[in-house]
C-alpha cells in the first residue's frame, strides 16, 4: 500500500519539475517530429514496403516505427533524471524517509510514462496532419498505443539501471540513446525487413522493437498492401511478442534496478 | 540504560580507508551533542550510519532505542536529517517540498499540507512558500531543509554541518532555530568544523580525528583539560622575551610558549586574576616593560590542537599555513590522545592567535 502511495507522490514531484521545466517536453518532441516529416517527403516516395512504392502506402508503415522509437527514447529521460537524482542531497533525504525502496525509481518511471503519453499524442496529431490513417477501428487502435506505452515503460527501466551506474546525467543520457539507434534501425520501423540481407533480417524479426512495431501496423491497419510477414514467430504473433519481450525487459530490469539503487550507497 | 543515540565500536572502511575506526557515542535523551572535527575525520560517515544511509562494518548502534541495522525502517520514522547540502528539491515549492516529505512519512495528504504550512510559519518562509526553491537564498534554503527535517517533529535529530557556507547573519539564525528545537526536548547529533559552534549549541562535545573520538566532554571540561586559564604577554623589547620566560616559567601550570617576533608569552596557570597582579608586579620589578597582558580561557582551538596536533581545517583559513605545519611538528598532540594531565598537550600550534600578518613562525620555540 505505502509502495503505492509513494511511489505516486515521487511520480507527482517528477511530473511538477516536467511542468516547470517545458524545454525537456518540447525537445523531446522535435526529433520525432523531424522524423516524421525527414521520412514521410524525403525518403517517402523511393522505399518500397510490401508491392507498394506509393508514398501514402509509406506513410502509414512509417508511423508505427517512428512511435515506436519515440517511446524507447524514455529511456534516456529516466536514466538522466534519475542519474541527476542520485547525486543531489535529496537523495540521501528519501534514504532516511520511512518510504518503499523502490519508489523513487517507480516514480521516476511512471512520470516518464505520462510524459512518454503526452508526447505521443502529439506526435500522432502531427501524423494525421502529414496523411496518416488507421483502418481498423477504436479499440484495435488504442491496443496499439497500449503496447507502445508498455514498451516505453519497459525502457524506461534500463534507462534507470543506465542512471544509478553512471556518474552524470549526460552521461546517461548518451548511455540511454546510443544503442537505441542500431537497435530501432536494424528493424523493421522504418524499411521492409524482407528486403534486408539474410543475417540482418533474423536480427530484425527478433528484435523486441520489430515485434511492436508489427504488432502496431496490424492493429492500426497500417500493413502495406502486398506485404506478407516472415514465417519468425514473433513476425507472425507481433502482439503476443510485443506482451511478452515487454513485461521481460520490465521485470528483469525493474529487478536489476531496484537492487542497484538499494546497495547504491551503502 | 543506553541514550537516544548510542553506538559503540563503530567501523566503516572505503576501500583502504578506514572513514569509522571504532567510534563510541552515548547522547542522553534531550541533549545535543557536537561531533567536531576536521573535513574527513569521519563525522559525515559516522551521521551517515546512524541514520541507516550507510551500514557499518563492525560495531552497534542504537537510535531511538532502535537497531539500526536490524530495523532500518523503524529508525526512519524516528529521525529527521538536515544534511551538508539542502537535500530539496529546487524546482518544487518550499510547501510542495514540505507536503512531499510529510506523505513520504506517510502522513495523509490533509494533514502533510497542514504540517507544511505550520512549518513555513515557523521558519519564516510563508512569503517564499509558493516559489520554486531555487529562488531561494542559502540562507532560506538550509531553513526549508531543516523544516523538512522536521516534518514528523522526531525525537532524534541528525544535522550535518548545518551552518557550513552561510553567512554570519545567517548562522546566527539557523542557530536560533536550533536552540528553540532543543529547548522542545529534541535529542540532537550535531557536526561540525566550527569550534564556536560546538560550543555555542552542544551540551557535548565529542572531539573525532581520524575515525575516532579523541575526546569528550563539555564545553568547560574539554577547556579544563587543555590546562585551564593562561596568561598572555606581549613585552615591548624582543631582549626581554628571555627573563619574561624566566619569570613566567615561576607561576605557570605547564610548557611557556613563546613566539619571538610576535614578543608574545603564553603559560597556563591558575589563581585567576590574583595571579595575574603578581606575575605584573613581578615583571614590572625586573624592569621588563609590557605592551599588553591578559587571562584567557583556552578557547576550543586551544583544545582542538592539544588533542589532535594540529587545527581544525576551517582555523587555518584565517591562520598562517606555516602556522599549521609548526603545529604538528612540535606536536605533543598524540601524548594528549592518550593522557589525561591537562598539560601534556599544550604549548603547541601556537599559530591559533596569529593573525594573518604572521607569516614568520620560525621564530617560535618551545621552553620547558
Amino acid at each position: 500500500m505505502s509502495a503505492t502511495t509513494d511511489s505516486l507522490v515521487i511520480a507527482h514531484r517528477n511530473l511538477i519539475r516536467m511542468a516547470r521545466i517545458p524545454e525537456m517536453l518540447i525537445f523531446g518532441l522535435i526529433q520525432p517530429i523531424m522524423f516524421v516529416v525527414l521520412f514521410t517527403y524525403v525518403f517517402g516516395g523511393s522505399i518500397q514496403v510490401g508491392s507498394s512504392s506509393s508514398t501514402q502506402a509509406y506513410r502509414e508503415f512509417l508511423m508505427a516505427g517512428i512511435f515506436a522509437q519515440t517511446v524507447t527514447f524514455a529511456t534516456a529521460g529516466a536514466g538522466a533524471g534519475i542519474a541527476d537524482d542520485m547525486h543531489k542531497g535529496l537523495i540521501d533525504r528519501f534514504r532516511s524517509l520511512p518510504m518503499a525502496r523502490g519508489a523513487v525509481l517507480t516514480g521516476r518511471t511512471l512520470a516518464d510514462l505520462v510524459q512518454t503519453a503526452l508526447t505521443l499524442l502529439v506526435l500522432a496529431i502531427v501524423a494525421v496532419l502529414v496523411g496518416w490513417r488507421t483502418h481498423e477501428n477504436l479499440g484495435k487502435v488504442l491496443a496499439g498505443f497500449g503496447l507502445l506505452l508498455l514498451l516505453g515503460y519497459a525502457f524506461s527501466w534500463i534507462g534507470a539501471l543506465i542512471g544509478l551506474s553512471v556518474r552524470t546525467p549526460e552521461a546517461a543520457t548518451s548511455g540511454g540513446l546510443i544503442w537505441l539507434f542500431p537497435l530501432t534501425f536494424i528493424s523493421n520501423a522504418f524499411v521492409d525487413a524482407n528486403q534486408m540481407p539474410a543475417f540482418l533480417r533474423h536480427i530484425a524479426e527478433w528484435n523486441p522493437f520489430s515485434a511492436t512495431v508489427q504488432a502496431c501496423r496490424e492493429l492500426f491497419g497500417n500493413l502495406p498492401p502486398g506485404f506478407e510477414a516472415s514465417d519468425a514467430w514473433p513476425m507472425q504473433h507481433p502482439v503476443w511478442a510485443s506482451l511478452i519481450w515487454s513485461v521481460l525487459i520490465l521485470l528483469i530490469f525493474r529487478t536489476l534496478a531496484v537492487r542497484k539503487y538499494r546497495s547504491a550507497t551503502a | 540504560m543506553p541514550g537516544a543515540i548510542y553506538a559503540e565500536g563503530l567501523v566503516k572502511t572505503f576501500g583502504d580507508v578506514r572513514a569509522l575506526d571504532g567510534v563510541d557515542l552515548d547522547v542522553p535523551e534531550g541533549t545535543v551533542l557536537g561531533l567536531l572535527g576536521p573535513n574527513g575525520a569521519g563525522k559525515t560517515t559516522a551521521v551517515r550510519c546512524l541514520t541507516t544511509l550507510l551500514r557499518p562494518d563492525r560495531g552497534k548502534a542504537v537510535v531511538a532505542g532502535l537497531d539500526v541495522v536490524k530495523e532500518p525502517d523503524a529508525v526512519r520514522r524516528s529521525i529527521g536529517l538536515s544534511g551538508q547540502f539542502a537535500a530539496v528539491d529546487e524546482y518544487l515549492t518550499g510547501r510542495e517540498n514540505l507536503q512531499m516529505v510529510g506523505r513520504l512519512y506517510q502522513m495523509r495528504a490533509g494533514a502533510a499540507k497542514r504540517r507544511a504550512a505550520e512549518l513555513l510559519e515557523q521558519f519564516h518562509l510563508t512569503d517564499a512558500a509558493d516559489r520554486p526553491a531555487k529562488t531561494y537564498s542559502g540562507g532560506m534554503r538550509r531553513r526549508l531543509d531543516l523544516a523538512a527535517a522536521l516534518v514528523v517533529s522526531p525525537p532524534v535529530m541528525f544535522m550535518d554541518e548545518p551552518t557550513t557556507g552561510l553567512d554570519p547573519r545567517n548562522r546566527q539564525q539557523l542557530w536560533e532555530v536550533i536552540k528553540d528545537l532543543v529547548s522542545g526536548g529534541t535529542t540532537l547529533l550535531l557536526t561540525t568544523q566550527y569550534l564556536e559552534e560546538a560550543d555555542h549549541l552542544a551540551h557535548d562535545i565529542a572531539v573525532v580525528d581520524h575515525g575516532r573520538v579523541i575526546a569528550q566532554g563539555t564545553s568547560d571540561q574539554l577547556k579544563a583539560r587543555t590546562g585551564g586559564e593562561r596568561v598572555e604577554v606581549v613585552v615591548h623589547d624582543r631582549e626581554h622575551l628571555a627573563t619574561a620566560a624566566e619569570v613566567l616559567r615561576g607561576f605557570g601550570k605547564g610548557e611557556t610558549t613563546v613566539e619571538e617576533h610576535m614578543r608574545k608569552l603564553t603559560v597556563p596557570v591558575t589563581g585567576g586574576a590574583k595571579l595575574l597582579a603578581e606575575v605584573i608586579r613581578e615583571l614590572d620589578t625586573r624592569g621588563i616593560e609590557i605592551d599588553d597582558i591578559g587571562l584567557r580561557r583556552p578557547t576550543l582551538d586551544d583544545v582542538f590542537i592539544s588533542l589532535t596536533g594540529h587545527l581544525a581545517e576551517t582555523a587555518t583559513e584565517t591562520g598562517s599555513g606555516t602556522g599549521t605545519d609548526t603545529g604538528t611538528e612540535t606536536g605533543t598532540g598524540t601524548d594528549a590522545n592518550t593522557g589525561t594531565d591537562a598539560n601534556t598537550g599544550t604549548g603547541t600550534g601556537t599559530g591559533t592567535q596569529t593573525g594573518p600578518e604572521t607569516t614568520d613562525t620560525t621564530g617560535k620555540e618551545t621552553t620547558k
